[in-house]
């Protein structure tokens, strides 16, 4: 079935849309250890590397007057304190540095991901899910840490009618289990699919005719990418700030 | 025929896709609504709009990874 295809677009149309994600080592060579270096290591490290150069580096000179990058690592810090601040309480500052990270590192994965020929690493469920699970370990520790066997009120709705709580606990236990489902592949599924549309946008571009509104419609869908690249890193640290003020404040 | 039969199901899966388009449409929409009509009280909101927007998306995004799983993985 497969071949088949492969045999019908061999003429003209060739359309390989996942092809972009597959994880290759960087020295060649066709096995992959855990220490192997890939491209999913290299992409990751430099979003590492380019968070330093903008949150160490750029801000070293502590001017008064910022300069460019300076400016731009204030207001990502002023951005993601704010929303702490907001969303999950005042208590919950002390979970800064690591909402902060997670932002940054989606935010630049994201962001280096749609330069041309380059790899996206937030498009692997690998690494959303550990980013996901994570939060969610951080999360459920923190709840019973601080309430104790408190934290179980989470699920026991007691402004509801008495007889609907085990129904309701139910559903809530349920819930609360596939949040680091959901809010891996939310992140994963974006990035993941933005980029193959463009790619399957990219395949039409074969054909002389349509090769014009290809082109605008790459040109298009590429715009909303760094929409969504964007809003995906936040909606990430978003939930991770409801999780943690449902697991500082259980009570419903 | 069973793999013809995976692709049309990935095709149904993609239905999902259109429903979590009503939905986020339906949460964007009535957000603005609101905010048109009380446009101060619109700025405070918008973080529980990305929540909404983000709950609603979600099951679009499962519905194409069932599809995904049926057109890689069967």
């Amino acid at each position: 079935m497969a071949s088949e295809a492969h045999g019908a677009e061999s003429g003209g149309l060739e359309f390989h849309p996942m092809d972009q994600f597959i994880i290759k080592p960087l020295f060649g060579g066709d096995t992959i250890n855990w220490y192997t270096p890939t491209n999913v290591t290299l992409w990751m490290a430099l979003a590492v590397v380019a968070v330093i150069a903008l949150m160490v580096v750029g801000t070293r000179r502590r001017a008064v007057v910022p300069s460019r990058s300076q400016s731009i690592g204030e207001l990502a810090y002023g951005f993601v304190y704010k929303m702490v601040e907001d969303v999950a309480g005042k208590d919950a500052i002390k979970f800064f540095p690591y909402i902060m990270t997670l932002f940054m590192f989606i935010v630049f994965a994201n962001f280096l991901g749609l330069i041309p020929m380059s790899f996206t690493t937030t498009s692997h469920f690998g690494v959303t899910v550990v980013l996901a699970l994570l939060v969610f370990l951080t999360v459920t520790v923190v709840g019973f840490v601080k309430n104790g066997m408190g934290f179980l009120g989470l699920f026991w709705v007691s402004s509801a009618p008495l007889a609907l709580r085990p129904i309701l606990a139910i559903i809530e236990l349920i819930s609360y289990f596939v949040r680091p489902v959901s809010h891996s592949i939310r992140l994963a599924g974006n990035v993941m699919a933005g980029h193959a549309v463009i790619k399957v946008f990219a395949g039409f571009a074969a054909i002389a005719v349509v090769s014009p509104v290809s082109v605008v419609a790459i040109t298009a869908m590429y715009g909303l990418e760094v929409l969504v690249a964007f809003i995906q890193a936040y909606v990430f640290t978003i939930l991770t700030c409801v999780y943690l003020k449902d697991a500082l404040h259980p009570s419903h | 025929m069973e793999g013809q039969l995976a692709h049309i199901g990935a095709g149904l899966a993609a239905i999902g896709s259109g429903a979590a388009a009503i939905g986020v449409g339906n949460v964007a929409g009535n957000f603005l609504a609101g905010a048109l009509r009380n446009p101060s009280a619109a700025a405070g909101q918008t973080a529980t709009l990305f929540i909404g927007i983000a709950f609603a998306e979600a099951l679009g995004i499962f519905s194409f990874l069932v599809a995904l799983l049926l057109m890689f993985a069967v």
